[in-house]
This record gives structure tokens, sequence and C-alpha cells, in this order.
């Protein structure tokens, strides 16, 4: 199964398997629209938990499928000069989370392209769903958010993998 | 085969038990470590001004753990809380001789460009036990 941080589980995955089932043609107009509209509640992975432990002591721990594994691989290759700071590890620890990250990275069509800087906020699909309308660039400017990759300003439950957009709260 | 059984189960718990505690410490073993490392007395004062000040790069360490690590602080770029580091604000701090290393490298090299001293290490960490 592909790696889809963009799909809701619930009914959106099972009218996509439905439409995989009955053979529909009609599924090559359909999905892009799921993903759209869809949520990013996504087929939640459990996290490694050298990989929730390290990288949560500075930020969420983004979900795997999130990034593809070109751009995780980038990542871990270059964690001495991690965006502005030294997050450097073990040798072991390097090798244990890697593996995870390429194991679990996104493969959905829209996660498969490579953002620059390897920025999970410069991917398409995030700049879409958090594009002017839905959130107006003086929200990113509030104290209380800082930056787009602090996911939990808005997404409470970012934490658990659950970037569900009906419990999302901006904060004021 | 029973108590041989129990003493090979005994032995692995003992394994487990003392691979997980490796690096277990308190905060003034860590100290005396950093200290005999040093050579020379750990100084708090030294180690207050070395954490609240810049040392030619953008951050100093306060920048992200605040000028009183007795509350919470804030990383720096990323946003996210950052529990105190007063070890009598934070039981889990200092506890962990391998953690413990690991940030101080991260850090210092972010704070001051490279890995810090025992010395630097031994003044900021008896600082940090002074915080009640």
């Amino acid at each position: 199964m592909k790696n889809r941080p963009l799909a809701r589980m619930g009914c959106a995955q099972a009218a996509i398997k439905k439409i995989a089932i009955y053979g529909v043609t009609l599924a090559a107009y359909w999905l892009p629209a799921v993903g759209v509209h869809a949520d990013s509640g996504g087929a939640r992975v459990p996290l490694l938990p050298s990989y929730s432990q390290e990288c949560s002591a500075c930020h969420v721990a983004y979900p795997a499928g999130f990034l593809p594994a070109a751009s995780w691989q980038r990542v871990m290759a270059g964690l001495g000069k991690h965006y502005g700071t030294d997050a450097s590890l073990d040798e072991a620890s390097v090798r244990e989370i890697s593996g995870w990250l390429k194991a679990n990275a996104g493969t959905y069509k829209r996660v498969s392209e490579e953002p620059p800087e390897n920025r999970i906020t410069r991917s398409a699909w995030f700049l879409r769903k958090h594009r002017e309308g839905e959130v107006p660039a003086h929200v990113w400017k509030r104290a209380s958010v800082g930056s787009p990759a602090n996911c939990a300003a808005c997404h409470a439950n970012a934490d658990k993998g659950n970037f569900n957009e009906h419990e999302v709260r901006i904060p004021k | 085969m029973h108590g041989l059984t129990w003493a090979m189960r005994t032995l692995v718990l003992g394994a487990l038990v003392c691979t997980s505690s490796a690096f277990a410490a308190t905060p003034a073993e860590l100290l005396a470590g950093y200290t005999a490392k040093a050579g020379s007395a750990a100084q708090a004062a030294r180690g207050q001004e070395f954490f609240t000040s810049k040392h030619g790069k953008d951050w100093s360490c306060s920048s992200c753990h605040s000028a009183t690590p007795t509350v919470q602080g804030k990383h720096a770029s990323a946003g996210k809380t950052i529990s105190p580091l007063a070890p009598a604000f934070n039981p889990d701090r200092f506890t962990d001789s391998a953690k413990t290393e690991k940030w101080f490298r991260r850090n210092c090299n972010d704070v001051v460009g490279r890995e810090c001293s025992a010395s630097e290490k031994a003044d900021v960490l008896a600082w940090l036990m002074t915080l009640k």
C-alpha cells in the first residue's frame, strides 16, 4: 500500500477502495479531487520510538509520509546542519531512523515530488492546503504560531499524527 | 532445568537493566566527572556568564533555555517549549550522561561554534545546580 498522508482513512479511503474494486475509469478524475478535499488524517504509521524521541525533542515528529524517501535521506545525511541548528546523532540512531523513514516515506503521487530544501512546508500539497484563502499571511506571523513548522499551533494532535482539518483551531 | 531457566532469566534481566541504565547518573556525578576532567574546581558564576552570553554567533544558551532556566524555555527557531533545565525544577535533567553529552555537543556547536570544554560544562552545570 502506498503511504498517503493526504487522504482520510474514513470515507475517502473507502470510496477509493470501492472505485478500485469496481475498476471504474472515473477513478482517474476522482482521485485528485479526493486529494484536494480530503484531510490529512492519513494512514497513520506508528512512530519509531527513537524517531519520536530524537526528533520531537525540538519539533513535532513529522509523519514519515510527509516527505518522499529521497528528501528524508538528505535530511538524515545533513543533521549536523539541520535548518540552522546542529541536530547530529550517533551513527546507530541515524541508521535506525533512516531505515524507518525510507520504509515509511510518502509515495503517494503528491508527496513523491521532492520539495525545495527538503521542507515539508514547501511541498505543493502543503502550500495548497495552507493557501492565503485558508490561512492568511498574518496568521503565520502570530507569536502563538511562529513558524509554519509549528504544526501543533493549530493541529493540536499533530504529535499523534492527526492533522484532521475539522480539528484545526487557529490560535489568536 | 527449572533452576537453570531462572538463572538464565535473571542474567538476561540483569543484562537488560544494565544496558538501559548504562548512562544513568546524577547531576552531582556528572559535575564530578567534568570537574575531574577539567582539573580545576567549577565556578558557578562563570557558568552563568557563559550561559547568558553570546559567543560570536546568533544565540546564547539562554536564547532557548531562558536566562533563568528554572522555567520553561522556547526553541528560538522551532518554537517548541523546552522544559526547565535546572535539575531542581526538572528531575529528568542531567540523569543520563550520553544525553547530556549529546546536547552539550550540539548546542555548544550552535552557540559557540565548537564543542565546549570540560571546564565550561562543569561551570554551567555547577551554576544550574545552584538554582533552587
